[in-house]
């Protein structure tokens, strides 16, 4: 049988940043016209591959063959030319542009701006892989799922035929995943090639037809999928053997820790986004919210973090009225605050230890009168690493340098060691590997253990359903109903999710 | 004259008053779209004056002089764009130093023109029918080449800007330049690019100064020219449609001033006149960026490096 045509070769690639090897002479073959996962724990080194691949970073050692012709990509330019396209973690959009002045951007031809064409290539794209996209609308008000549809349009409009999705459902809604796959699969049918970056499991058998295995910068498999199971892919991409199921302990509910009273809060453009929420956590307990990203859950969030003024209604913490209290005094009086988007809550620029005390660091043992005391400083800084499994080169590194996983992990060591009363985390997993994912999980029902009154924000209901007491679903900004863990399936779920209202539990 | 006379006459007058700052301004206006800050405005306006009147003295030809003046605010551009772009110094450092420079330089070279007549000078030509035209006529359409080059130049800008794959770079890369990058954009040849364009409108602004409007070289002539210039593309939201409407109106100030002056209002006092007006019109449209939400380009003053986080 002959050897099936290769669209990309990359051998022995080598790249080095301060302090870590982020790729350790990496093999990778993807196949022409194939569907090639590649998954990796956080921090493996996967973005990093493709970033060479796509010529954003330059390999320190190794080669790379495009359709079997040695190339050096220097530049993203000349990954177009080779007929590469990608679309990265975080989107590559200008937010105040439009889609039409997007998909050009770049583009060596024509000098008027290629209204017409624009429009007509855009039409195509919908009907051929069902990518539907408004040219005029401007980037900043699309959802994530339609901004992911114009990355992918403004890869195939420079004639990409391999075409890199670096992590594309992180974003995205259970529903605009699938229709993802379905592009993903439709395109391959066409004879594009697409690598597909992710950690998902179920992602890499929805999708692919191979999968490359990374682990700390290393190859450690390249499998057919229909010959691998979930159980071996965890292992391989993990180093150790994953529990899929988590332990949840009965705990006694405690006193009442927070109660929310006819909240009202305004959203970014001034719109009321939660209209009038009320609902009590009590110690001990886990109350997850569920709902489609952008149904008010993050104005709740703020809100209770005293990050946004509430415009009516109370908010009691262990009795007392904490409404429009700033965060500083919610903070000493124990709530703390894991926020949806990873740089918020961090100060990337400050190194890894110093971020570990930012909220202390103007209490003893840290500090005496105005002298900050490093010893204490590092000391903690070093308990708390270890203790969370925190991987980076060293304290002293700025935090902006550790991968997402990492970086969520810091938080939560911060937030949770302080032993709260009160723990809102907003998405706390989302973007994270099945290790780091465990882990958070973990530490959450750990605290509901120590009798931690828990908010748990999330968009996904796998995540929701495991670890909540109760369940909340919001829309349009309201709660359509409380139900106990036990009666809640996601059937009752995803129609409280489209507005359906149901009893308060 | 009566008054209706007065206010044509300073309408007439406001136009090349405005001329050097409209220069300037489309000259930030890009360099800043581009994110790049030039605060060097000041002494590249300075240099071109200085330039100009030296060549105007040395040929006799007015033209060689804008050339040259174009050529110094190029060169300075240049400079600020290494500076800033590859050595990715502090854009206000680079800047002010710029400015710093060009005042110094400019004034030890002008020396021995003080008190000068320039050899030659532009005069107002007319534009046949237009000039003739009741009010509009003689306020627009009777004035100087480099008065009507600065009026074309808006619509010209803003057609590039908005309608050509320029100008979808341009804002990009002040926008976003990672994305510009992904995209196939070479980010510091828009950048590059960008900068020396706004110096060399800078130096053509200065030249303007002693071989049009006052003439003569005065030294520091441009009297905060640059610093306005500044203002106005904040003031302009980066839109060269716009600057021009902030041009005008500062060149109406400068004629405000002199007016003032004749009936005896004391001239440090009206010397303040165009800053307390830079002031007021950043209040003003500090409120309307607000409002509109339209900032200033994403990535002003931020340098750019492919593999930093
Ligand atoms: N520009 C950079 N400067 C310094 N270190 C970097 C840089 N980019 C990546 N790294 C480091 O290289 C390693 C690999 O990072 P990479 O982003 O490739 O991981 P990944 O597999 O894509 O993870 P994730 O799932 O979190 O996106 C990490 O340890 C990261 O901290
Ligand atoms: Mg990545």
């Amino acid at each position: 049988m002959a050897e099936p045509s290769l669209a990309v070769e990359m051998r022995g690639i080598v790249k080095r940043f301060p302090g870590v090897l982020a790729n350790d002479h990496v093999n990778l073959a993807v196949r022409t016209g194939e569907v090639h996962a590649l998954l990796g724990e956080n921090g493996a080194g996967k973005t990093t591959l493709m970033n060479i691949l796509y010529g954003i970073y330059h390999p320190d050692e190794g080669e790379i063959f495009v359709k079997g012709k040695h190339v050096r990509i220097h530049s993203p330019s000349d990954a177009i030319r080779l007929g590469i396209g990608m679309v990265h973690q975080q989107f590559r959009l200008v937010p105040s542009h439009t889609v039409a002045e997007n998909v050009v951007l770049g583009l060596p031809r024509p000098f008027f701006f290629p209204e017409r064409a624009a429009r007509q290539k855009l039409r195509e794209f919908a009907q051929k892989y069902g990518l539907e996209v408004d040219p005029d609308a401007r980037i900043w008000q699309l959802s994530a799922g339609e901004q992911q549809r114009v990355e992918i349009v403004k890869a195939l409009y420079r004639g990409a035929d391999i075409l890199i999705l670096d992590e594309p459902t992180s974003m995205l809604t259970p529903q605009e995943i699938r229709e993802l796959m379905a592009t993903v699969r439709r395109m391959a049918a066409e004879g594009k090639t697409v690598i597909f970056i992710t950690h998902k499991l179920d992602e890499v058998f929805a999708a692919s037809d191979r999968v490359t295995v990374l682990r700390q910068g290393k190859v450690v498999a390249t499998l057919e999928t229909s010959q691998t199971d979930k159980r071996e892919l965890a292992r391989l991409m993990v180093g150790r053997d994953v529990l899929f199921r988590l332990e949840k302990k009965p705990v006694t509910l405690g006193p009442t820790v927070l109660e929310v009273k006819n909240l009202h809060v305004r959203g970014d453009r001034g719109q009321m986004a939660v209209k009038g929420v009320s609902f009590h956590i009590a110690a001990g307990e886990i109350l997850g919210i569920a709902g489609v990203a952008g149904n008010g859950q993050r104005e709740l969030a703020e809100a209770l973090a005293g990050l946004r003024p509430a415009v009516k209604g109370h908010v009691f913490l262990k009795g007392k009225d904490v409404t429009n209290q700033p965060p500083r005094v919610l903070a000493r009086s124990g709530v703390c605050y894991v926020p949806a988007e990873r740089p918020v809550g961090t100060v990337p620029n400050l190194s890894v230890a110093e971020n570990l005390v930012l909220k202390a660091y103007d209490q003893s043992p840290f500090c005496n009168g105005i002298f900050l005391d490093p010893e204490a400083i590092a000391n903690h800084a070093d308990r708390l690493i270890a203790e969370y499994g925190v991987a980076t080169p060293s304290r002293e590194t700025p935090l902006k340098l550790l991968s997402g996983g990492n970086i969520q992990r810091a938080i939560l060591a911060r937030e949770t060691s302080c032993a709260p009363s009160l723990l809102i985390a907003v998405h706390p997993t989302s973007g994270l590997d099945v290790g780091a994912t465990e882990y958070i999980r973990q530490t959450l029902l750990a605290q509901r253990e120590q009798g931690t009154a828990v908010l748990l924000v999330s968009e996904d209901l796998e995540e929701i359903l495991q670890l909540s007491d109760r369940i909340a679903v919001m829309y349009g900004g309201e709660i359509m109903g409380i139900l106990p863990a036990e009666q809640a399936d996601l059937e009752t779920i995803g129609l409280m999710m489209a507005g359906i209202h149901r009893e308060v539990a | 004259m009566t008054i209706w006379d007065q206010i044509l006459s300073a309408l007439r007058a406001a136009v090349p008053a405005a001329a050097p700052l409209l220069y300037g301004t489309l000259g930030e206006v890009t360099a800043e779209r581009s994110g790049v800050v030039n605060l060097g405005m000041e002494g590249m306006m300075l240099m071109g004056a200085v330039v100009a009147f030296a060549v105007t003295q040395a040929t006799g030809n007015v033209w060689l002089a804008l050339l040259a003046a174009a050529l110094i605010g190029a060169l300075m551009g240049l400079i600020h764009a290494f500076a800033t772009i590859s050595l990715r110094v502090n854009q206000v450092v680079a800047g002010l130093a710029l400015t710093m420079i060009g005042t110094g330089i400019s004034g030890i070279m002008g020396k021995r023109f003080i008190g000068m007549p320039p050899r030659v000078q532009l005069k107002p030509v007319p534009i046949p029918i237009l000039s003739d035209i009741p009010v509009i006529g003689p306020i627009l359409f009777n004035h100087d080449v480099l008065v009507y080059i600065a009026l074309l130049m808006v619509p010209l800008m803003w057609f590039l800007f908005y309608k050509t794959r320029w100008g979808v770079s341009l804002r990009s890369v002040g926008e976003d330049p990672a994305t510009a990058d992904a995209m196939g954009v070479n980010v510091f040849r828009v950048r590059y690019l960008a900068v020396t364009f706004g110096g060399l409108m800078a130096g053509i602004g200065g030249a303007y100064l002693p071989i049009v409007y006052t003439p003569a070289w005065i030294e520091g002539m441009t009297a905060g020219a640059g610093w306005i210039v500044i203002a106005l593309t904040i003031f302009s939201m980066w839109d060269p449609a716009r600057a021009l409407l902030g041009a005008y109106l500062f060149g109406g100030v400068r004629i405000l001033q002199y007016r003032l002056q004749k009936l005896g209002v004391s001239p440090p006092l009206l010397n303040t006149l165009p800053f307390v007006f830079t002031i007021l019109v950043l209040l003003i449209s500090a409120g309307e960026t607000m409002r509109k939400r339209l900032g200033a380009p994403a990535a002003l003053m931020k340098p750019y490096a492919r593999e930093e986080r």
